[in-house]
């Protein structure tokens, strides 16, 4: 049982460790955004394959553009 | 003999040619490329000028990869925005000053905010930047502010260069000011997050000692060993109290200085009787130690916290966003004739400026230079733009809608009507009381009742045991029956609450506007709506016509050669396309038009112009007069043979206007109609949309007045809805302020709530979708409080012992959470 006496101070010590670490990641702002990371993971290497498909984009939906654009100039 | 020609029809005659070019599809954003854009001889095809340029520099870079990641990525089609500015005022030291940092060997780094960022595609091209602007040196995006941050070497590139780059790829580029208040939130984002940690850890840690001590319960375990176990129990449950915990004192000490009711006033209760009494059982060996509960506790409260305070975040960014949108720059005339673009500090009272068509203008002053037309909506409510020529005054804030003109700087700054409206909306905001939620007030009665319970219970066991037994069950019954489901399931159904809302275009500034939009009945709610832009479209479009189509488009071949408001609403409404040239105009200064279009002399203007050349017949004349009954400006065409029309031209409802007043009047509303614009022109659209008291010609003040008057006969619920900056005053003294669609930056500012979609039909959504919340929450309280009774029955009859309390505690919590996400689908109200 006495190992408990090292080894409930040595967990402590690794948990502090953790939160330490953790803290000093958050003031350096490693969290301030959450969103973007997760996106950039997903086309991190610039070997993206052009693939630019020509009329392939919507045709059934003219007017939404149209609506847009009065949205956009109603108070220019 | 003129015929009415219905609206449809005019629509229709403007619709027949997008119809037919579905084939041609732009190259970049992929939308329908306009039939007269289309060029065959060209390998790539593009809707407009931007999209071509943003291809362009694409396609030179290398990075054509943008559009396979767009296509995979997102649905959503928008032409290229690029704006063609300079960004010269970048390049001013003063503003460099401000928002530049200046890092270690030579480079220089800013923030960005862009418009038009909003996938991964945007995200992975804005940080190609390097790649198409050299000098740059590193661009970092972030999608949920729509900024980035730029590294660059200043003696490679000057920053309007770098802003020119960002623009040419179609995201419009905006300094991010305020950088001090950014950085300061974004230090309290920090520690809020750091908070949460620490709790979280500590908590975690200190489960794990509680299941050895509560195996313990079971199966013998020597003093010494279980000491041992109860003092680092102590330490890490006193550490959570005093480190993350300590937010829930300094609140509950803040409310009861200010004698408001908070949630924080029972949980710091709770947290601070426990820790006292379950540190002097650590240390003296017997009873409970409640640490716990208590960390986790102090865990979930935060947890639940940093959630909504997230969500609340994300649109206060988003409305940022929308604020940087109007000029913080002017185009400065110099004494050489030349002009430069300059931040709008660098501008003093003497100086001249000159404002594009359909510019906004940025000081107050008088022209110098041209006559036009200005727009005064968003200043006053009216709804019909000015003529201003020579030595006419100009206010910051108005539209620039007819020629470009050079003003004479006679105020700048604080001392302009926009800035000394916006001191009107501080002061305001000053005066405002704070709603008090439904969760604090329901903590208000709580902690009487609890600490009532408290007493009673001590009192009881101390009678019939002993002190020690007395106060051992009330702090057991204090710590179970804290509000911690409350405290959890409140931020949790208003953070889903503001998610939804923005999914649904609203974004919310204010939790509390989502409570106080919910119940209009019960606290005889009353919305006052602005006309122009709000109810209206706040544009002058043709509404009427009573007038044969061929006269109408030799009416507006005439007129689009004149800039006036009037003008440019009948060449709008016939379309660019069906215009035949005309010649010989001459124009009449507040009268009208006369000119020849296919050997046919046509006269445009007032019907009492047009009664100066020949007499107006009496089918006209009616319609005249029906139009000026419905608050339309006719306007009379006539040609040689006598044949003669009117088309009546106003500033016409929204769509949806009339849907939403009477869904909003179905859910308890009173509402009352408030505008700038002449009183005719207000009752005119009162009565039309069913509003039953309507004011006009009201000032700023006097906006700001009706919220007082209404709040004394006993409206405990005051919502605002506007546009304007005269709006803004009336909307930072009421209890919710709305800000529509296109709003001022000024009512941007002072506003709760903001919509993105144009209309007011949003405002139904958000009523519904507050009233759904508030149930939500209802629901979790009287989960939670059935879960206290039994605890605090349990603890009053002396019956309960830390296990159960522990296993009651995250149960509780666990459900209301459950709750918290009860799917919400809108229903209308009728």
């Amino acid at each position: 049982m006495s190992v408990i006496l090292i080894m409930l101070p040595a967990a402590l010590i690794l948990a502090g460790l953790g939160v330490w670490a953790f803290i000093m990641a958050a003031k350096k702002g490693q969290f301030d955004d959450l969103d973007t990371p997760a996106i950039r993971a997903v086309f991190d290497d610039d070997d993206v394959p052009v693939s630019h498909t020509k009329g392939k984009a919507d045709a059934q939906n003219p007017s939404g553009r149209a609506a847009d654009d009065t949205a956009h100039t109603e108070r220019v | 003999m003129p015929e009415a020609l219905p609206a449809s029809t005019l629509d229709a005659m403007r619709g027949a040619d997008t119809k037919s070019n579905e084939a041609v599809l732009c190259d970049h954003c992929s939308l329908p490329v306009p039939k007269g854009l289309v060029n065959p001889s060209e390998e790539h095809q593009f809707c407009c000028g931007g999209c071509e340029s943003v291809y362009k520099v694409l396609h030179g870079a290398g990075l054509d990869g943008y559009y396979g990641i767009r296509d995979a990525v997102s649905k959503e089609k928008q032409p290229a925005a690029s704006s063609h500015q300079s960004y010269e005022e970048l390049d001013d030291p003063a503003f460099q000053q401000a928002c530049v940092t200046n890092l270690p060997g030579g480079q220089c780094e800013t923030e960005l905010l862009l418009e038009g960022m909003h996938c991964a595609a945007c995200v992975w091209l804005i940080e190609r930047l390097p790649r198409v602007c050299p000098g740059v040196v590193e661009s970092r995006a972030n999608i949920r502010t729509r900024s980035a941050v730029v590294r660059y070497a200043p003696d490679q590139v000057p920053l309007s260069r770098v802003a020119q780059a960002l623009d040419k790829l179609g995201y419009a580029a905006h300094p991010a000011r305020g950088a001090g208040a950014r950085e300061a939130r974004r230090r309290e984002d920090r520690r809020f997050l750091i908070r949460v940690a620490v709790a979280g850890a500590i908590a975690g840690n200190v489960m794990l000692l509680a299941v050895a001590l509560y195996t313990e319960a079971l199966s013998d375990i020597e003093p010494f060993w279980r000491n041992t176990l109860r003092y680092y129990s102590m330490g890490l449950g006193l550490l959570s109290l005093l480190w993350p915990g300590r937010v829930f004192f300094t609140g509950a000490i803040a409310a009861l200085r200010t004698r408001t009711a908070h949630l924080d006033i029972p949980v710091a209760l709770a947290l601070a009787v426990g820790g006292i009494w379950g540190s002097y059982n650590a240390l003296s060996g017997h009873g409970e130690i409640y640490f716990d509960s208590l960390s986790v506790l102090v865990f979930l409260l935060l947890v639940g916290r940093w959630v909504q305070h997230r969500q609340q975040r994300g649109a206060a960014d988003q409305v940022e966003l929308m604020l940087t949108l109007t000029p913080t720059s002017a185009e400065r005339l110099l004494e050489d004739g030349t002009t430069k673009r300059v931040p709008i500090e660098a501008i003093e009272v003497g100086h001249l400026v000159r404002v594009e068509a359909g510019g906004s203008i940025p000081v107050d002053g008088h022209i110098e230079n041209g006559t036009t037309q200005v727009d005064n909506a968003l200043l006053t409510g009216e709804s019909r733009p000015i003529a201003r020529g020579e030595g006419d005054e100009v206010i910051a804030g108005a539209t620039n809608i007819g020629s470009p003109i050079v003003v004479r700087v006679s105020a700048v700054g604080d001392s302009t009507r926009a800035a000394k409206l916006m001191a009107l909306v501080a002061s305001a905001t000053a005066d405002k009381a704070p709603i008090v939620q439904f969760a604090d007030r329901v903590a208000a009665k709580f902690v009487v009742v609890v600490i009532v319970l408290a007493i009673i219970n001590f009192t009881l066991w101390s009678l019939r045991a002993d002190l020690r037994t007395g106060i051992e069950f009330a702090t057991a019954l204090l710590i179970v029956t804290c509000p911690c489901a409350l405290g959890l399931s409140t931020p949790m159904a208003m953070s889903i609450a503001l998610g939804r809302a923005a999914k649904q275009g609203i974004l919310i500034k204010s939790a509390a506007a989502i409570e106080a939009m919910s119940n209009p009945r019960s606290t005889n709610g009353v919305m006052i709506l602005d006309k122009t832009g709000t109810l209206t479209q706040g544009q002058t479009r043709v509404v009427e016509v009573a007038c044969d189509v061929q006269l109408l488009q030799c009416a507006a071949a005439i007129e689009s050669h004149s800039n006036h408001p009037l003008a440019r609403a009948i060449v709008k409404a016939v379309g660019d396309a069906s215009i035949s040239p005309a010649s010989n105009i001459t124009q009449t200064p507040g009268g009208g038009i006369v000119g020849e279009v296919d050997d046919r002399r046509v006269m445009v203007g007032s019907p009492a112009f047009i009664a100066q050349h020949q007499p107006i017949s009496p089918e006209t004349q009616q319609s005249i007069d029906t139009m000026l009954s419905s608050g339309l400006t006719p306007v009379v065409i006539a040609d040689d043979s006598g044949t003669m029309g009117v088309v009546g031209i106003g500033d016409p409802l929204r769509e949806d206007t009339i849907d939403a007043i009477n869904a909003l009047k179905a859910r308890g509303w009173q509402l009352h109609l408030c505008s700038g614009d002449h009183p005719e022109i207000a009752m005119q659209i009162a009565q039309q949309v069913g509003i039953d008291h309507a004011m006009g010609g009201a000032s700023p003040e006097r906006k700001a007045e009706l919220v007082r008057t209404l709040r004394e006969q006993g409206h405990r619920r005051i919502v605002m809805v506007g546009d304007g900056i005269n709006d803004a005053a009336a909307m930072a003294l009421s209890d919710v302020g709305i800000a529509v669609h296109g709003g001022a930056e000024a009512a941007l500012q002072a506003a709760d709530v903001y919509l993105t979609s144009p209309g007011v039909m949003p405002i139904e959504t958000l009523c519904d979708l507050g009233r759904h919340t508030m149930k939500t929450i209802r629901i979790g309280l009287g989960v939670s409080l059935t879960y206290n009774t039994v605890a605090a029955t349990l603890a009053v009859a002396g019956l309960i012992s830390a296990l159960i309390a522990a296993v009651i505690m995250p149960l509780s919590s666990l459900s209301v959470v459950a709750l918290a996400t009860r799917p919400w689908k809108h229903r209308g109200v009728r």
